[in-house]
């Protein structure tokens, strides 16, 4: 056992509005400049949909992520020894501009110095990247809520596991529905982004395995933009490097919650630590797809198991942390509960991003232009619910039902408990039985309810202290570090250059 | 694996200083959003090195009760755009005049030297150098100014107006001050004390809910969102919380997780359908029949099928419904509905004051006769303490149990017509029994019954009585049962029976806990009142107002400004003098951008059941001056003269004091010598001339007819192709066959952000933003009070808008030393006004002017009240806090004393000293701030509690309970600034936050026995007033969405064969606040560069258009073209363009419209009055600021959509 501590998140889609809020924060703070303005390190995305870039799940297109071999070998899908030195010339797999978009503004300045004319003057589109007259064809969140439905939400690569029935009811108004998956980069375990740099600049770090790109060490080959899955990697025109999420480490560093999980405003975003056993990893992603949210779980370490704690003590890691993989809202969620589950878990990545699946409305039909329910019963019913269980299997169950629809059973047993609690016009067998068949006592209902409801920031985000003085001082002394800090300690100015 | 190492060491890691860098800043500051949102979000601004770099949600709100999530974060994606504005190159940044008014200007100065005001007349009165610079209104051409420049043109143009129009002239608009208060009050100050008139904004937005008046004798009380966390049934109906309450949305969600249900109605697929239990994809504009079938369920299943105890006692208690209406036979021997029984009718309690306002329930044990207190007769009369909701009877002083139903003691039915809407037009009456009681009055024996029982009727429920009556559920002809509702709604009945039973159900289990939330997409139709009743009575019949977790929660533009009482005399002058001029937009707009004109008898749209009555038929515009006449609704401009000259005329009769003044100017009207400007608005001296717009965007986002305001207040051009209608229809308006374009002298804008407003404007003035200006922040989502600081100071050279309404009253004051040196009198109109006793004043409609009755002001005609203008002081009034303000503050007629507090004020606070006296200074935004917090109940809880007592003096109950607590609480700008703090309870509103509890409306009433501020003091089912009778809306009812020809929208268009005729829906949107955030760059790239129209891909692929293809959107009224956005999420026959949008960015040309710059989403709309709503002096009927008119609806438009290829720029 080979114990180590990771930040690891959990985002409540049944509660997630839409808002995008935490795409603004982060842009706000960490992308709002040349050659970055097309970087969105958080996105949301409406699903059905195609999301940003276009199609990004779609590996057979840009091939990121690992596979399996014959040989039961985890490699990487797009790489060999063979082809890593040719794609760093020409890589078809790679997004282009189309796949994203180009950035646009406009001539506002027309508005204020616009002479006086015969017609009044507007701001036209022009390109943020040519200055010229632009467009507009494609966008950072183009099929937003459904937005070009035929055109977008058509083409989801999930749907290739429905029915052409189940297909169809996606896009007529009375059966369709949406959800929204805001992403960011998942920070796997098990990174392809890493594995693939030929520069070696990309790494986890190992207090908190964070995945950062060493912009003094990244030489822009674009290798890692291919190899995420995700495409959470962008290339920076301007610098020449490739740029992503940092997990605001200068914010998690003290005692804050990344921009994005601050600014959620659907209080959607958990973080919390996780330990996992680093020696099971690599057998643990070669499972089959159907077991891999199985194998996933089991990588994961029980941080009140006493084999574990000492395991952690010996990797030295701190009672703090410890301490706090204990209280991790993390773990509950993902092991504890079992209702929250990785995204998209065949890309073989580990990701520590966890996402609780939200529940929908009943379905309903219409026969001579009139609508009606599917059912009256009062939560409605799962297997009535308007996304068949097997399109979020797509996502968060690796194509495996069973843990999504256990996942949902909980969260549907939860409010039935708590109905019957509150109004009394449940009786008690069908709580008991909710409960029983979602495999949850009262007190678990209970706490997910809380945890669901009442968080408060203190509760969503559970981090250690992180203590920067060991780290800062490794090249100067404490004293000096005080007095200079800011000023460029770490990076020494350089003489005649 | 082994190529994936967790790296440690530092050494390795130097580079990460890069990013930490970014995020280190210099300091933060607590500050907000400050206009015309209602998320009151409290954000925290960070500056480093003296630029504002980022904001994020402050986080520190107090926790009400551990279990209610908290309120933290609160704030979206658009407020945290916000930062974006201030660097960018949409900024105003300095002074602009436009070019051709400023050539004129300073040629105008040097024919005039020395005279700026004569400068100024001889450009507006010469017709060339007039149409000059209005022709070239939104044509470019702003140049840069200086403020010393721009400010002596304003206040030329404020001087030449006052000597030569008047000063109700000026007018100004700003919208709902709550979220910066005293920008608001800024302006409002200036045109109050000038003697100029502030315009409305809630009505005019449509977000006023007639529907809340009518029941409630309130503008708008409203839960605080946590409340929603109370809930175990909540409905959404045409409110999008996910995309619009978007800081609020989490207690929506999260309840669920509690074991509430949620059920959405809306036509789309919204973003909050997806949080739905049930989405009920209901046809836009028709959710009244769906709640009109709920109601009648319940009524059936929970009243006769078996009685609910819970129910009965609420509804005896706390609704009208027991009250007895009589009962008038026609000619014909049908009976309909008539007033309320009156106290002024029985011989035994015809003496009693008021008696002609006090009325009647039976006892349910004895059968008799008993007169409840609490009614508008108690409230007003002279003896206090017998206005309260105790079942007792006035006359013997007994307790008594009000009776719903007759029972065995009903003499006789009665068949009592019933008006059936159904088809659009009063072609069905039904005839159902309704069993009466005659009572002896003195004119004779009457029938009455109880509203109840007529609720009964109406709603068809029947117990076995003749007449005709549905047979089941299933009976679609017969209105209002779940199967009669599916033709309108689209859903079935089973839905229906379904959702009543559930709904019913919750509520008798928990005593009143469901709630509705509704907004704009059920409030913003013609007959919004009907919708939004029949969604309340579901709510009423099931006990639910009144109730932590329950109620009804209208959510759109009613942004609740709680220090009222301190802030009300600053924002409208009367601190010096009053009253103020305060109109009510819908009326002046459609008044006075001629959109009247273009419109036709509104029986048209408007179906009636009685088209004799005089208010139910004819012109729109012949109903606003009879309104005007009778003291009903404001009218600024009063006169077809200046005010000024009225007075002089009258003094040269031989008028001395005020009283012969007003005497002589009645005379002068009821002989028409004089007339309201608004029965002649074409004529040149009845316009406006002087418009300022200040925190919103007047002419183009809230300008429904758009068009309209460019042809004829601004002169220049449009994409309007209406034809004048109105000719021949009017009876009572002044037609002429030409009339003048360009009615506006001058206009003046006040901007952070070059908007389209700002575009169109004469004047454009840098104003600072919402990061660098101190101001205050209030909403009724949640339960704090929170400031707005400056971050950086206003940046390049903008100004607060307290320091720019200062300055200009500086420089009109010195010109006024010289041009109007003496004090003047003026005469001023108020309409009679709600919450005064004026809301007694007309039991029936009587016209003086056709010698119905006397012409008497403040009761038959409007109120007159002569004042005194000193424009040589307005600069030291406006900064300094007048003495009036001692007087006492209230609000809704219940004053709270402080005049000791104001003298000791000005011993520890900043002062003005001139004319040899002192007063607290108003001179800066922050002292401003600090006078309202310390004299506002809300904040000061000594105050809170002299309230109290205030209110129990009226009622006769003790309730200073609620501020006994909270007594020694003072909040200053300093407290707020390190915290949100909680608002205190006040009987200003009506919920109570003491404690854990989260404010829920008419807590106050239910617990307390407060009336509510209507007729009867409750609740109203039952609305008795002539005008609602003859208009067939005495009950609830039910009337269909105007179609595509009654709103004559197209008559001109021409539906040609690649276009598709749809409904056009303007809901709030993602990426904007009304205008505001949606030309900020963040929000464009989210979107898709422009917002789209949104359109069904069935609809869209009929003629060929595909996603993102460019299309031309066009009506009578204008023309807007963008791209469509195709989705299935969208119903077939109606098409969306989220409000608002802007013609500033990203417009192309029309070339339906000649090749011409199109227009935005008001430019396809217009105004439309619902005359009903133009009533006063009647209860609850009687005006008030944004609380009683008619509104300016606007989803009753249809256009024409079709494909074009690339538009030129």
């Amino acid at each position: 056992m080979d114990v180590r501590a990771h930040v690891a998140m959990v985002f409540h889609l049944d509660k997630c509005i839409g808002c995008h809020t935490c795409s603004i924060a982060c842009k706000n703070v960490w992308t709002d400049r040349p050659g970055a303005e097309y970087m969105w390190w958080n996105n949301v995305e409406t699903k059905p949909g195609t999301g940003y870039p276009t199609q990004w799940e779609d590996q057979t297109n840009y091939q990121g992520g690992w596979k399996v071999t014959d040989q039961r070998e985890l490699v990487l899908r797009g790489q060999n020894r063979r082809n890593t030195v040719l794609k760093l010339f020409y890589n078809p797999n790679q997004p282009g501009l189309d796949d994203y978009y180009e950035p646009w503004t406009y001539r506002y300045e027309d508005l204020f110095n616009a002479p006086e004319g015969d017609d009044q003057p507007t701001a036209i589109p022009i390109s943020q990247i040519t200055g010229e007259p632009i467009d507009i064809e494609a966008g950072p969140n183009w099929d937003d809520d459904l937005s070009g439905s035929p055109v977008y939400a058509e083409n989801d690569p999930n749907l290739s596991r429905l029915t052409e029935d189940e297909r169809n009811a996606l896009f007529e108004v009375e059966r369709l529905t949406m959800m929204y998956l805001p992403r960011i980069c998942n920070h796997c375990v098990n990174p392809s982004c890493v594995a693939a740099c030929p520069s070696g600049a990309i790494y986890k770090r190992g207090e908190d395995g964070i995945v950062l790109i060493n912009q003094e060490v990244c030489r822009g080959w674009r290798a890692c933009v291919s190899a995420c899955p995700y495409k959470k990697i962008y290339y920076n025109w301007q610098t020449g490097k490739s740029e992503k999420c940092i997990l605001c480490y200068p914010r998690l560093e003290t005692g804050q919650a990344p921009a994005c999980f601050h600014s959620c405003v659907g209080r959607i975003r958990y973080m919390g630590v996780l330990f996992y056993d680093a020696d099971r990893l690599e057998d643990a992603m070669k499972a089959p797809e159907e077991s891999l949210v199985e194998s996933h779980r089991s990588v994961l370490l029980d941080p009140n198991d006493p084999a574990v704690i000492a395991g952690a003590k010996a990797n030295g890691i701190s009672p703090e942390f410890i301490e706090s993989a204990q209280k991790s809202p993390i773990w509950k969620y993902v092991m504890e509960w079992q209702v929250a589950l990785p995204l998209h878990a065949e890309f073989r990545t580990m990701p520590m991003l966890y996402y609780v699946p939200p529940l929908l409305p009943v379905m309903g039909r219409s026969g001579d232009g009139i609508y009606a329910h599917d059912t009256e019963e009062f939560f409605g019913h799962l297997q009535k619910a308007r996304l068949p269980i097997k399109y979020l299997a797509s996502l968060f169950g690796a194509g495996n039902t069973e843990v999504v629809e256990a996942a949902m059973k909980r969260l549907m047993a939860v409010r039935y408990f708590k109905r019957a609690e509150g109004v009394g016009d449940v009786d008690e067998d069908k709580v008991k039985r909710v409960l029983r068949e979602a495999q949850l006592t009262a007190e678990q209902a209970e706490a997910i309810y809380r945890l669901t409801s009442l968080c408060t920031v203190h509760d969503r985000y559970v981090m250690p202290p992180i203590q920067r003085e060991e780290a800062m001082t490794e090249s100067c002394s404490a004293e000096m570090c005080k007095g200079q800090c800011g000023l460029g300690t770490t990076t020494p100015p350089q003489r005649g250059a | 694996m082994t190529w994936i190492k967790d790296i440690f060491s530092p050494d390795q890691r130097s580079w990460e200083e890069f990013y930490r860098n970014r995020w280190a800043y210099d300091k933060v500051v607590r500050s907000t959003h400050g206009v015309n949102c209602t998320g009151s979000c409290s954000w925290n601004i960070y500056v480093k090195q003296g630029i504002v770099t980022w904001e994020m949600q402050a986080l520190d709100y107090p926790i009400i009760d551990k279990e209610i999530p908290p309120y933290e974060p609160r704030g979206c994606q658009r407020g945290i755009s916000y930062s974006w504005y201030i660097y960018s190159p949409l900024r105003v940044k300095y002074p602009y005049v436009r070019g051709a008014l400023l050539d004129l200007w300073r040629t105008a100065k040097q024919q005039h030297p020395n005279d700026p005001v004569a400068a100024w007349r001889s450009i507006v009165t010469n017709p060339e150098s007039r149409a000059r610079f209005h022709q070239a209104r939104g044509k470019g051409g702003l140049r840069r100014a200086s403020w010393d420049e721009a400010n002596e043109i304003i206040a030329a143009a404020n001087i030449y107006t006052v000597q030569d129009h008047g000063p109700d002239r000026i007018v100004g608009f700003s919208p709902i001050p709550a979220m910066s208060m005293v920008s608001y009050a800024s302006g409002a100050r200036f045109l109050q004390l000038m003697g100029g008139v502030c315009l409305s904004f809630y009505d005019w937005y449509c977000d006023l809910p007639p529907a809340s008046p009518e029941i409630w004798g309130e503008q708008t009380d409203v839960a605080e969102s946590a409340d929603w966390f109370k809930s175990k049934f909540i409905a959404t109906v045409g409110s999008n919380v996910l995309m619009t309450r978007t800081p609020d949305a989490h207690f929506l969600v999260e309840v669920r997780h509690r074991g509430a249900k949620v059920v959405v109605f809306s036509p789309d697929f919204s973003q909050t359908s997806k949080v739905a239990d049930e989405w009920i994809p209901i046809h836009q504009g028709q959710d009244g029949a769906f709640w009109m079938a709920v109601v009648h369920v319940i009524l059936k299943e929970f009243y006769l099928d078996h009685e609910t105890p819970y129910f009965t006692k609420y509804m005896k208690k706390y609704t009208d419904s027991a009250f007895l209406v009589t009962l008038e036979e026609g000619a014909d021997g049908h009976f309909r509905a008539g007033k309320l029984l009156r106290a002024a009718q029985v011989e035994a309690s015809k003496h009693v004051e008021n008696s002609e306002w006090k009325f009647f329930a039976f006892d349910e044990a004895s059968g008799d006769l008993k007169m409840p207190q609490g009614t508008v007769g108690h409230r007003w009369q002279k003896q206090k303490g017998n206005w309260n909701l105790k079942l007792e009877d006035e006359l013997s002083g007994q307790d008594f149990d009000p009776a719903l139903l007759l029972n065995q003691r009903a003499e006789k039915t009665l068949a009592i017509e019933v008006s059936d809407f159904s088809e659009g037009a009063n072609d069905t009456v039904l005839l159902r029994g309704v069993p009466a009681r005659r009572v002896q009055t003195v004119d004779g024996p009457v029938w009455v019954t109880t509203a109840f029982e007529l609720m009964l009727a109406q709603y068809g429920v029947n117990r076995g009585f003749d007449g005709e009556w549905p047979k089941s559920y299933d009976d679609d002809a017969a209105p209002f049962t779940p199967a009669w509702q599916e033709k309108f709604t689209g859903i079935s009945a089973s839905v229906v029976v379904n959702f009543a039973r559930q709904w019913a159900t919750t509520a008798e289990k928990t005593e009143g806990k469901c709630s509705i939330i509704i907004g704009a997409g059920a409030n913003h139709w013609y007959h919004n009142n009907l919708i939004y009743r029949a969604c309340i009575n579901a709510l009423m019949v099931c006990g639910c107002v009144g109730k932590n977790g329950g109620g009804w929660n209208h959510y759109v533009g009613q942004e609740k400004l709680a220090p009222q009482a301190s802030w009300a005399p600053i924002a409208f002058g009367t601190d010096w003098a009053g009253p103020p001029r305060l109109q009510n937009t819908p009326s002046f707009h459609y008044v006075h951008s001629d959109q009247w004109r273009y419109d036709r008898p509104f029986d048209e749209v408007c179906p009636v059941a009685n088209a004799e009555h005089r208010m139910a038929h004819g012109h729109t515009i012949d109903k606003q001056i009879l309104a005007v006449r009778s003291g009903w609704l404001p009218c600024f401009p009063q006169f077809n003269k200046s005010s000024f000259e009225v007075v002089k005329d009258a003094q040269a009769k031989g008028a001395k004091t005020s009283e012969e003044v007003i005497a002589h100017t009645v005379d002068q009207l009821k002989s028409r010598d004089l007339r309201f400007a608004m029965e002649d608005p074409d004529a040149p001296e009845c316009f406006p001339r002087v418009w300022y717009i200040w925190r919103g965007n007047a002419i183009q986002a809230s300008a429904k007819g758009h068009e309209y305001f460019l042809k004829h207040y601004l002169g220049t051009h449009n994409n309007l192709i209406a034809q004048e209608d109105a000719k021949g229809t009017t009876e009572e308006v002044t037609w002429h066959d030409k009339v003048e374009l360009g009615k506006m002298d001058l206009i003046v804008d006040l901007n952070f952000r070059m908007d389209t407003s700002a575009l169109y404007s004469d004047i454009v003035l840098p104003a600072a933003t919402y990061y660098e200006k101190n101001d205050l922040n209030t909403t009724d989502m949640h339960s704090f009070i929170h400031p707005l600081q400056a971050a950086v100071p206003p940046c390049w050279e903008s100004r607060s808008d307290w320091q720019i309404f200062r300055e200009i009253a500086k420089q009109t004051s010195e010109l006024a030393k010289r041009y109007l040196p003496q004090p003047m009198k003026d005469i001023v109109l108020t309409p009679l006004m709600h919450d005064t006793e004026a809301e007694i004043a007309q039991p029936d409609i009587r016209d003086w002017s056709k010698g119905e009755c006397e012409a008497m002001p403040g009761k038959t005609m409007p109120n007159m009240s002569v004042v005194e203008r000193d424009y040589t002081t307005v600069y030291q009034r406006f900064i300094s806090l007048g003495p009036n303000f001692r007087k006492g503050l209230g609000v809704h007629g219940t004053t709270y004393e402080v005049a000791d507090l104001y003298d000791a004020y000005g011993q520890t606070h900043p002062t003005e000293r001139w004319n040899n006296a002192v007063y607290p200074s108003l001179k800066e935004d922050r002292s401003v701030c600090d006078v309202i917090l310390h004299f506002a109940a809300e904040t000061n809880g000594e105050l809170a509690y002299r309230a109290f007592e205030a209110e129990s003096h009226k009622t006769g109950i003790d309730h200073t309970h609620l501020a006994a607590d909270t007594r020694a609480i003072r909040m200053t700008f300093d407290d707020l600034t390190h915290e949100p703090r909680r608002l205190l309870t006040t009987p200003y509103w009506t919920g109570v936050t003491n404690g854990a509890r989260t404010y829920s409306a008419y807590c106050q009433n239910v617990e307390e026995l407060i009336p509510w501020r209507t007729l009867t003091g409750r609740q109203h089912f039952y609305f008795d007033h002539e005008a609602y009778r003859a208009f067939g809306e005495h009950l609830p009812t039910f009337k269909p969405r105007a179609d595509v020809y009654a709103t004559r929208d197209l008559v001109h268009t021409g539906v040609d064969q690649g276009g598709v005729t749809l409904n056009y829906i303007t809901p709030h949107g993602k990426w904007h606040i009304h205008s505001t955030f949606g030309d900020n760059l963040r929000m464009e790239l989210l979107s898709r560069g422009i917002e789209p129209i949104w359109m069904n891909d069935k609809d869209a692929g009929r003629i060929g258009i595909r996603d993102n293809d460019w299309v031309e959107v066009i009506n009578d009224h204008g023309v807007v073209v963008t791209r469509a956005c195709v989705s299935a999420r969208v119903p077939r026959g109606m098409c969306m363009i989220y409000h608002a949008t802007e013609r500033t960015v990203g417009t192309p040309k029309s070339k339906t419209r000649g090749n011409r710059r199109a227009g935005a989403h008001n430019s396809l709309t217009r105004a439309r009055l619902k005359p009903l709503f133009m009533i006063g002096g009647y209860g609850q009927f009687t005006y008030a600021f944004n609380y009683w008119g008619p509104q300016g609806v606007n989803r009753d438009t249809f256009v024409v959509v079709k494909r074009v290829e690339k538009p030129s720029w």
